[in-house]
């Protein structure tokens, strides 16, 4: 089997760009934990539950940017293609 | 080479619609610009109507729908940057409550069957380096050079050269946040509606009620939000 060195290189990016995306796991991890704490807090005092859920919305969102950057290198490498 | 089949369907990019030659450069005029200006139109009918309705409202008489939702928003509003800014909200008013309505507007472009003006780098890069530019301007004015200087070298000098590594980060990460945020769902979307192209029926609209509203507002949340933190933590204590 023949394989030019352009298709070797996309092959390589969209293994690269899988590798890109396990980036998520951590986010994913975070919002999960931040998540837990806001429905504890919740539990303990029902009377905050607007503000526990607007500042958790915003620790979450802030929290998923380290996984956004991983899915921007991925789709860099896919529909960029910086190396071919 | 022939790439991804499959892929051939899916098209979220940036697309040039024409060129014109500009003192030796091809300027092109992508569908950003054409989703930006219609973005632009929208905040532009709704201000003028909202303009007319609330100078000639009556204060003793019972107020309209377009009214009552006029206020609530600019009530929204006030509330929202006051909370975070305290003293110096009167300030900032204008221009964070400008950029959250541009912001919106921009993001829920979306569900109108536009490419997002947002979920291009050269349209979220600016609106961080205005953020920057704030911070920057706040801090001077309201430290003074030698508090600037201080905040710099802040626990020894030797710290300088990382304390303006995070000063410069700020305006990149703040813009990447949005613009991967709405990138994301741009490409989502586009990818339902390019490969099951077949059976896209309806249910999409749940996907749109995620990507676009709830994803848009949140991040149009954030944004102002960060925007108004950094800011104030600029000005200090002395505001």
């Amino acid at each position: 089997m023949n394989i030019s060195g352009q298709e070797f290189i996309f092959g390589c990016s969209a293994i690269g760009a899988g590798l890109a995306v396990i980036a998520g796991i951590g986010p994913g991890v975070g919002q999960g934990i931040a998540a837990g704490h806001a429905a504890a807090a919740v539990g303990r005092n029902p009377g905050a539950k607007s503000d526990v859920t607007s500042t958790m919305l915003l620790g979450q969102a802030v929290a998923e940017t380290t996984g956004l950057y991983g899915l921007l290198i991925a789709m860099l490498l896919l529909f960029v293609k910086p190396f071919t | 080479m022939n790439g991804i089949i499959l892929a051939a369907d899916v098209n979220f990019m940036i697309k040039g619609l024409f060129s014109y030659q500009l003192f030796g450069q091809t300027v092109w005029i992508t569908t950003t610009h054409v989703s930006l200006l219609i973005v632009i139109l929208l905040l532009a009918i709704f201000s003028i109507c909202a303009n007319r309705v609330i100078k000639k409202a009556d204060p003793y008489a019972k107020p309209g729908t377009f009214q009552n939702i006029v206020e609530l928003i600019v009530e929204m509003l006030d509330n929202m940057i006051s909370g975070c800014m305290g003293k110096s909200a009167k300030a900032f008013l204008g221009y964070i409550s400008t950029l959250f309505v541009f912001i919106l507007i921009s993001n829920f472009s979306g569900l109108l069957g536009l490419r997002p003006p947002t979920a291009d780098y050269g349209v979220t890069f600016p609106l961080g380096l205005i953020t920057f530019g704030l911070i920057f301007f706040n801090k001077i004015k309201h430290q003074g050079v030698g508090g600037f200087l201080k905040g710099l070298c802040d626990p020894w000098p030797i710290w300088a050269p990382i304390n303006i590594i995070g000063d410069v980060a700020v305006p990149v990460s703040i813009s990447l946040r949005l613009f991967a945020n709405i990138l994301s769902g741009t490409v989502m979307m586009s990818l339902v509606y390019g490969l099951l192209n077949k059976i896209a029926w309806g249910w999409p609209g749940f996907l749109h009620l995620y990507f676009d509203l709830f994803s848009g507002a949140i991040q149009t949340y954030v944004f102002c939000m960060l925007t108004m933190t950094y800011v104030a933590d600029a000005i200090g204590d002395a505001g």
